[in-house]
């Protein structure tokens, strides 16, 4: 992967996988919400790799603007060899559950932007008959919760439309790999207190940039989710309704 | 997962919140009424300089970019959260390594500064400090000052060393060395006892940019202090095979009994007979050479939940052999000592630092397991023959020296204590300070 870009840039996830790749040699496209953090971690990947950086300032809820802001991202780079989709946000749940402009926001930020994005993306590189496009998404879109399923929704139904998405470009010869992490160690969930359950952004970073090289379909991180979340799946829905989840 | 403990997980944590570093970071958190705050960067100081009980702690792990590299002259800048080890990874690929390095390289950038770390080798290069050619510095006024020799000259020496007390380090401009190899042609000379290693050491230390010793602290009679010299020179060789980046985790808490004299005595016994001849030259990647313990992660785990101690005093050189010999007496009678035992001689170079702890003369580091009083009163015994000697210990790995001992190893302190910013503090800090 000689090009990429990066949607959501200065997320912890992201940041850290950009790290990985601009190691590898890649050039980068970053787009973030924030013009001075976007600055500061291109500045970083220049000094760890002499990588090529270029950025650009965006906001989630533009939902139409999600195509010019890709095609200043092909304009810069020339071509587009794989993209990551990182961006998102975690609401708190009992806003959502009260107000309805909250959880609108939330599913705009967790769903429907990365939907306008993998649009445009998705059109591209099925013209183009190679790449890879990869989504953060969460295990949290395995099974709606009690405790977050406004966050659970968008992020399932972003699950759902990467199947689709991947079932469509197999064809030709695009992989899409949708990448599900447990709990991060991030600014996101700094106010969460943590568990051995939790791990570092580095590490699913990594995890994210290796399964972007391998155009893998589906990824835990970490691996121990996969098994976790098979469990949880497939508990029964008359029991699973009265656990406290 | 991240607890914010202490590398010698003692004293325990008591009632300490974590303030989260406001993003852009370009203003402190508040700590809660009456209480202060104190930055926690990878936590590898063994005692309480890096915990503030019952007070508030700011992790600096988000601190984590690059800024600016220059290569011709070899100058990095980075924030202050960006641990050594980040820095050994980017740039050793590049022919540039750190100019002074502790045994670790899991440690801040910030963590470096504010310890004034020394390494292998103070003889040659001096602390850490005198690296530094600026950082930026955070008050919790809201000011953020560029602190160098030339610009705010006493607050740059007052952070040097000053415990991370003067203010959030945000960034740091460090001047890098060049190598040529990531390997270095090393020289491990056995040493029967105390006056050997004293001979080894004036001859070698001249011969070798980086030396240190690991002495038995188990055996007695004409065996005292017997260990291995080990030293060594970035080379200009290299050896063709990679070597794997393997860390394991050390697995548990081990049971407390599991460190008894009679387990401390037969390590150090095959320890010290790992090589037969006197002498052993090699080439050795930088990483065994420097950081043996790095490739356990949690080594600290081995000493139980009690958690333990490290012990580190300097004493001047025009003083007599005889007090290394006596200091070595009271340790090995005690049989309290564990495997990790490091002897090495300062250089006089000095540093900008008010607060730094290296001065001329032999160093002595070495953990205790903690077994509560007769581990302390050993220390105690340990600090009146280092007074005596008008010796110093070192804060940085300290959990319970006297505040009269921290006077005399800090002789500067009356003359740092007005730069501290007036919402910082520690666990160690209002220890040391009480009055006697």
């Amino acid at each position: 992967m000689k090009k990429v870009v990066i949607v959501g840039a200065t997320s912890a996830i992201a940041a850290e996988a950009a790290r990985a790749l601009a190691l590898d040699g890649a050039s980068l496209f970053l787009i973030g919400r924030n013009s001075d953090k976007l600055e500061r971690l291109a500045g970083d990947l220049r000094v760890r790799s002499g990588a090529e950086v270029h950025t650009a300032a965006f906001e989630a809820h533009d939902l139409h603007g999600a195509s010019r802001v890709l095609e200043q991202a092909r304009s810069a780079l020339g071509e587009i060899d794989a993209a990551l989709v990182a961006h998102g946000d975690l609401p708190d749940q009992r806003a959502c559950e009260h107000d309805w402009a909250a959880a609108e926001r939330s599913l705009v930020t967790n769903f429907m932007s990365p939907a306008a994005f993998l649009t445009w993306l998705a059109n591209y590189f099925e013209g183009r008959k190679q790449g890879n496009i990869t989504v953060i998404s969460s295990v949290a879109g395995d099974r709606g919760r009690q405790s977050n399923y406004i966050y659970g929704a968008a992020k399932g139904g972003l699950t759902v439309l990467l199947q689709g998405l991947r079932n469509r470009l197999a064809h030709h010869g695009v992989s899409v790999t949708t990448i599900k992490p447990g709990f991060v160690d991030t600014p996101m969930t700094a106010h969460i207190k943590k568990g051995p359950l939790f791990a570092s952004a580095e590490a699913v970073g990594r995890r994210t940039a290796k399964a972007m090289r391998r155009g893998e379909s589906v990824v835990y991180a970490p691996g121990f989710w996969l098994p976790i979340m098979l469990i949880i799946r497939h508990i029964p829905e008359c029991i699973f309704k009265k656990l406290r989840l | 997962m991240n607890t914010f403990e202490s590398w010698g997980r003692f004293p325990k944590l008591q009632n300490q919140q974590v303030l989260p570093l406001p993003s852009p970071h370009n203003a402190l958190p508040f700590p809660p009424e009456g209480r202060t705050v104190l930055p926690y960067g990878l936590g590898r100081s063994y005692g309480d300089s890096c915990i503030n009980n019952g007070n508030a702690i700011i992790p600096t792990a988000g601190l984590s970019c690059f800024i600016d590299f220059d290569p011709q002259r070899g100058i990095v800048k980075a924030e202050a959260g960006v641990s050594l080890a980040t820095i050994l990874d980017v740039f050793v690929p590049r022919g540039w390594f750190l100019p002074v390095t502790p045994g670790t390289k899991f440690v801040t950038l910030g963590g470096a500064i504010a310890n004034d770390i020394h390494g292998k080798n103070h003889h040659k290069a001096g602390t850490f400090g005198r690296h530094v050619l600026s950082f930026g510095l955070l008050r919790s006024d809201g000011a953020h000052h560029t602190c160098s020799p030339s610009e705010n000259g006493p607050l740059y020496c007052a952070t040097i060393g000053g415990l991370g007390l003067t203010g959030l380090i945000t960034w740091v401009e460090l001047q890098l060395t060049p190598i040529q190899s990531p390997y270095l042609d090393t020289r491990t000379i056995k040493f029967r006892n105390l006056d050997e290693f004293f001979d080894i050491s004036v001859e070698s230390d001249a011969l070798f940019d980086y030396s240190v010793s690991w002495v038995d602290c188990t055996s007695e009679g004409d065996r005292l202090g017997r260990g291995l010299f080990m030293a060594g020179n970035f080379s200009s060789r290299s050896k063709r095979k990679k070597r794997p980046n393997l860390a394991l985790p050390f697995p548990c808490e081990a049971p407390s009994w599991l460190l008894n004299s009679l387990f401390m005595r037969s390590f150090n016994n095959l320890y010290y007979n790992k090589q037969l001849s006197r002498t052993v030259d090699a080439l050795t990647h930088y990483e065994p050479f420097f950081y043996p313990l790095d490739a356990i992660l949690n080594w600290n785990r081995m000493y139980g939940k009690r958690g333990f101690f490290q012990y580190q005093l300097v004493v001047p050189f025009e003083h007599d052999r005889n007090i290394i010999k006596e200091i070595f007496r009271r340790i090995t009678r005690s049989k309290r000592a564990s495997f990790l035992a490091v002897l090495k001689t300062f250089g006089d170079i000095e540093s900008p630092g008010m607060m730094s702890f290296p001065t001329k003369g032999v160093t002595l580091a070495l953990d205790f397991p903690n077994d509560g009083k007769p581990t302390l009163a050993l220390m105690d015994e340990l600090d009146s023959i280092v007074k005596d000697a008008h010796g110093r210990i070192y804060a940085a790995k300290d959990a319970r020296m006297s505040p009269e001992m921290f006077r005399l190893s800090y002789p500067r302190v009356g003359e740092f204590a007005p730069f501290i910013d007036p919402n910082f503090s520690s666990s160690l800090w209002r220890r040391v300070m009480e009055p006697a």
